[in-house]
């Protein structure tokens, strides 16, 4: 089956201040599966929400199987046979899958036909998945499947998928592809939005490179090395970071069987966590989302307390002591989420750097804030670390993410810390400051700090640590030396596939 | 003091017209919380059903024409609630605020020519019991069979959970959102004519006293259950109908401790109920109170 | 079609603007609710507005009455503002107003008739203690069982009422009173009267109370840790937790000083304007003192001035009354229309309303 199915026509989408896409052209064909590929911010979502009707483009139009298409809700796309995995699940926690199924569907049949059907469609595409769980107490993969299953039951013609691996160890990756490859054998398009290349190469026909919002060409990934590609989507070539040499000193941070049990009813619990850094190294923490990231972060930043011996630094019981008392022994944490977590959005960068450089940096004296100072300690950090806003009166929410992480890392590396732990430093990020950010990182380190780097990132993990360990549901892995690692043993620490050795074989060889 | 005055059948007939108006008012703030909203106006969209329908039965000498009056004045009340909060995206719990305190004050305002004035009599059906208390019993009925069975229930529920999601998959957040908040009022307007027309049954200013933050404490006290809400509801009411059969039975209680007893022991079922977190965590809608926006 | 975009901070200006946009929006409601009333708008505003201040024939009794009605609002809403920028909400203020009054006024009389210049202190104390103690049942309950303190502070309010009317029928009665309700008058009572400092001003210690806590308000939210703390608990509550503010000490904080501060109010209004403990002595100045909280936009100056104009409304509402047979009420729902307005404006500090077409919701 060939012939085109959608085609894109000058599409054009600005917002305030920039053109999120610029006159975007392409063709997706019957039966393949078409690469979008870009940076973050390049404007795949905003390209991909056009095509499903979240957002209304200014110019441009699209043709559906020939016919005039311009869904003006998602409804609309989806009974013209266009269905979406998004990237950031569009689930509900406290309902079950059927539930979640349903409330996806035009018109769902009675629950208990639902069931059964969704029973069916998991099996026959060996995406194993019982309906009647809460969403939140499933893996990250296995939410996944639940968005996968409720676009198959509307038999779509296009499958749009949102950098679906993301979420997946590499074991759960190949059993997505065999899923994708199955559909575009029965004739499925899917519009696979992804900035991994490696991935890209494997599955995709064609691709369309997007690069500030404007088509910048499109190839056929089989036939086009990677680094070709990455130079199409990132336009200039990046030195990779410089990791000198160093020689290993003294353990400073040891966690010694770590238990804590979740804060929210869907979190996960810590369980029995042993590690040691030493100073000068850098010890990257892998693992898909959701297994207990957050949860470690907070038991290192004092925001969750554990038993008193369970942390320790230079020998000394932490596990008791909150942020401010950790802070001031030199324990500093940069958490994933920017906004609302490592910084107050609504308040100033100068309020912020109160916000955790108060203790070390003597902006206080008897409980009476010095804001002089406090100001020209965010001064610093915005010159230091090449932070593009105004000034430090500017609030928080006003910087893009990626200068508002070299803002949140800097406020802690500038207070020189003994041990930095970091939570995904460069998730969401573009290129360039996630390279000054890692860079810095590496920089600290080889200055005889201690960091710890939690990412869900492998290429990240394994261009900047000296050894890497895996948390999987709450449980850490023994580290290993970095330089030892192969994509096939990182996914086995992992966890493998989660819950997937049951319907395997019937979808790996269709 | 002779307590053999109190007869159980009469008790359990004057319990079930006491809970009435918190029961109406509740079931409704019910609906509108698992929407993912918090309208803390219960009390002013009572006090405002409470003249609303006091007046129009009056008017019309029709008690039923009365409740649908209530029903709409209190509907109305809560649309400017859901004008600025859905659209205006103000801070829920002071709009609630305010809905209260100028509910309070538009209600006196109509209500100066209605002092003292009597209003006209409901049939009762049974017992004494009028239709409204089995009209109130029918919509926790409802509601329960909406929320847990149907689709317009399952994309309520989901937009209390979720508003982000349930906007990804095309659903129309504030649209649902006002429509609850509407049912919402209308409820709370319908036990506070309740009270104005049959409990009471005269205009007073400030009637409603506490009665529709005794509903919000309900809700909680029901985890977002509808038939828990009856239950809490009746709970209520079996106190107040019991410190007032004490008062009349005149024990020697002085009459303002017994009448503190029924928010005190609301105070104390709350702590009750939350204490146990976990519970209220998991049924509490994730998104209660928090403004919806569309930034995409 | 118009919509709204966020701001990428903050509008500092229209922060300032709003609530002098929201009276005005008010009095032209008002104005309309007055017509429709049957009674003239213009003059019914004028009324309200302005002759208590400057009219020949009113002002001397008006003016000194100003500030007999804002000090309590401005001591409550000074208190309500720190725990509404927290997120902590106390909306039982008028509770702790009764408490304290209670408490204030119990000291004093328990010294009756014994003259000495140390029972007006101790009745200060006992009075601050009691609204302190009565806003510390929701805070503990909040901090023990995450109760909600919104309910449970309002409840008490409840409680707090029926209490009034206990003391006021029993245990505080007038002995000497011939069995009319209501306690002795505190007024006639030297040492426990809480008189007017310089005649024909209407400032009395409250007043005094109310400009401290204005400035010590001032203080903790632009200088201290302590206020810093407050602040970001309430705009983001992870961010607090990350930089170790300790949400047990906010929450007691918070309501404590509320209920203390009410509880003074309480104290003064007892000791002096209204002179005993009586039925009808709570006066719902510990609700029109959220409208005043939000007026002020949770800023010590801001309530200060916003106390002023509230108190204001409340004399021009006696003298609309008197002079044109306004009933109270429609000051009351004046009040609540000037609360909607105020959150309905302030949209515009966050939000840019753009015209242009409407993007798919």
């Amino acid at each position: 089956m060939t012939g085109k199915l959608l085609t894109i026509n000058g599409l054009t989408k600005a917002y305030p201040g920039v053109i999120a896409n610029d006159d975007v052209s392409f063709q997706i064909t019957n039966g393949e599966v078409h690469a979008l590929l870009g940076e973050n911010g390049a404007g795949k979502s905003t390209l991909v929400k056009m095509i499903y009707g979240l957002v209304k483009p200014d110019a441009g139009s699209m043709t559906l199987n020939d016919a005039a298409y311009a869904p003006n809700e998602p409804r609309a796309a989806r009974s013209a046979g266009v269905a979406m995995v998004f990237q950031h699940f569009s689930l509900f926690e406290a309902l079950n899958v059927a539930e979640n199924i349903a409330l996806g569907m035009e018109n769902p049949p009675a629950m208990g036909q639902l069931s059964a059907k969704i029973s069916q469609v998991s099996g026959d595409y060996g995406l194993p998945l019982d309906p009647h769980r809460l969403v939140g107490d499933l893996s990250a993969g296995e939410r996944q499947r639940v968005e996968i299953i409720r676009c198959l039951l509307q038999d779509p013609k296009l499958l749009i998928m949102d950098e679906p691996t993301s979420v997946l160890t590499p074991q759960e990756v190949d059993i997505l592809f065999a899923t994708l490859k199955l559909l575009r054998e029965q004739g499925t398009s899917i519009l696979y939005i992804s900035h991994k290349l490696e991935e890209i190469r494997t599955l995709c026909d064609e691709a369309t490179v997007l690069r500030g919002g404007k088509n910048v060409g499109t190839c056929i990934p089989r036939e086009t090395s990677a680094s070709a590609m990455a130079e199409m989507m990132v336009g200039t070539r990046l030195s990779p970071p410089q990791k000198a040499y160093k020689k290993l000193e003294k353990t400073v941070l040891q966690l010694n069987g770590l238990n804590l049990s979740p804060a929210s009813p869907f979190g996960t619990s810590l369980k029995d966590i042993t590690l040691e850094i030493r100073a000068g190294e850098i010890l990257g923490i892998g693992g898909v989302a959701g297994n207990g990231q957050d949860e470690l972060l907070g038991a290192l930043s004092g925001e969750a307390k554990s038993a008193p011996q369970s942390v320790q630094m230079d020998g000394q019981n932490l596990g008791h002591l909150s942020p401010n008392a950790r802070r001031k022994l030199g324990l500093l944490a940069a958490p994933e989420e920017r906004l609302g977590h490592a910084a107050a959005p609504d308040m100033t960068l100068t309020e912020n750097a109160m916000l955790t450089a108060a203790e070390r940096e003597n902006l206080q004296s008897n409980g009476f804030l010095n804001w002089t100072r406090s100001r020209s300690f965010a001064e610093k950090v915005i010159a230091r670390f090449d932070v593009r806003t105004p000034g430090p009166e500017n609030a928080a929410r006003s910087l893009s993410g990626g200068n508002l992480q070299k803002f949140v890392i800097g406020r802690e590396i500038l207070q020189n810390p003994r041990v930095l732990v970091v939570n995904q430093p460069t998730w969401g990020v573009d290129a360039s400051a996630a390279a000054a950010i890692r860079q810095a990182l590496l920089d600290l380190a080889a200055d005889g700090a201690a960091v710890l780097v939690i990412s869900q990132d492998l290429d990240e993990l394994m261009e900047i640590t000296d050894r890497f360990a895996a948390l999987n549901e709450g449980r850490l892995s023994a580290p290993v030396a970095t330089s030892d690692l192969t994509v096939e043993k990182i996914g086995l620490m992992l966890g493998g596939a989660h819950g997937m050795e049951v319907a395997h074989d019937t979808v790996v060889h269709p | 003091m002779d307590l053999s005055a109190i007869n159980p059948i009469v008790l359990i007939a004057s319990l079930m017209v006491a809970s009435t108006p918190i029961l109406l008012a509740a079931i409704g703030e019910l609906v509108v919380e698992k929407s993912g909203v918090l309208n803390l106006g219960v009390e002013g969209m009572m006090i405002t059903g409470a003249i609303c329908g006091f007046a129009m039965a009056v008017e019309t000498g029709s008690p039923a024409l009365g409740f649908i009056g209530a029903a709409l004045g209190g509907a109305a009340l809560s649309l400017i609630f859901a004008f600025l909060t859905q659209v205006l995206l103000s801070n829920q719990v002071a709009t609630g605020l305010a809905l209260t305190l100028f509910g309070l004050g538009f209600s006196a305002l109509i209500g100066q020519s209605y002092i003292g004035v009597k209003p006209p009599t409901s049939a009762t059906l049974i017992l004494g019991l009028d239709a409204m208390v089995f009209v109130g019993i029918g919509i926790i009925a409802v509601t329960w069979w909406v929320l847990k069975y149907t689709r317009v229930g399952l994309i309520l529920r989901a937009v209390g959970e979720n508003h982000d999601a349930a906007h990804a998959l095309g659903y129309k957040v504030v649209l649902i959102r006002t429509a609850a908040i509407a049912f919402g009022g209308a409820c709370a307007g319908l036990g506070g004519a309740y009270l104005s027309l049959i409990r009471v049954p005269q205009w007073t200013e400030g009637m409603t006293s506490g009665a529709g933050w005794i509903a919000l404490a309900i809700v909680v006290f029901a985890s977002w259950k509808p038939w828990r809400v009856l239950l809490g509801a009746y709970l209520f009411g079996g106190i107040t109908v019991l410190q007032l059969n004490l008062q009349a039975a005149g024990v020697k209680i002085p009459v303002e401790y017994l009448s503190m007893s029924p928010y005190l022991i609301t105070i104390i079922v709350l702590v009750i109920m939350s204490a146990d977190r976990t519970r209220t965590a998991l049924n509490a809608p994730a998104m209660l109170g928090r403004s919806f926006h569309a930034s995409n | 079609m118009i919509r709204l975009e966020k701001r990428k901070q903050p509008s500092q200006v229209w922060s300032y603007l709003t609530p002098i946009l929201a009276v005005i929006a008010t009095m032209i409601a008002g104005g309309i609710m007055f017509w429709i009333l049957g009674k003239n708008p213009f003059e019914a505003i004028r009324i309200i507005f302005w002759d208590p201040l400057f009219n020949t024939q009113f002002a001397s009794y008006s003016r000194p009455q100003l500030l007999v009605k804002a000090a309590p609002l401005i001591l409550i809403a000074i208190g309500l503002s720190l725990g509404f920028r927290a997120g902590v909400w106390n909306i039982g203020a008028e509770g702790q107003y009764v408490i304290g009054a209670i408490c204030g006024a119990a000291v004093g009389l328990a010294f009756y008739p014994m003259e000495s210049f140390i029972i007006f202190p101790l009745m200060v104390l006992a009075g601050a203690f009691g609204g302190f103690l009565w806003a510390m049942i929701p805070a503990l309950l909040k901090i023990a069982f995450r109760t909600n303190e919104i309910l449970v502070s309002l409840l008490l309010v409840y409680v707090a009422d029926q209490l009034l009317a206990s003391m006021a029928l029993s245990t505080l009665r007038n002995p000497d009173g011939g069995g009319f309700p209501g306690s002795r008058n505190l007024q006639q009572y030297p040492s426990a009267a809480n008189p007017e400092l310089i005649a024909g001003t209407g400032a009395h210690w409250g007043v005094v109370a109310a400009l401290i806590a204005v400035i010590f308000a001032y203080i903790l939210l632009a200088k201290h840790k302590l206020g810093f703390q407050i602040k970001l608990a309430g705009q983001s509550p992870r961010a607090a937790h990350f930089a170790g503010v300790n949400t047990s000490v906010i929450i007691v904080v918070c309501l404590g000083l509320s209920g203390l501060l009410a509880g003074l109010a309480g104290l003064f209004e007892v000791a002096g304007p209204a002179g005993q403990i009586s039925i009808d002595f709570a006066s719902n100045y510990g609700f029109t003192a959220i409208i005043v909280a939000f007026l002020g936009r949770l800023h010590p100056v801001g309530i200060l001035l916003a106390g002023l104009l509230m108190a204001l409304t409340y004399i021009g509402g006696e003298l609309a009354q008197l002079m044109l047979g306004i009933p109270l009420a429609a000051i009351q729902a004046f009040q609540g229309m000037l609360l909607f307005f105020l959150l309905a404006m302030d949209v515009l500090t966050d939000y840019r309303p753009v015209i242009g077409k409407a993007k798919v919701v």
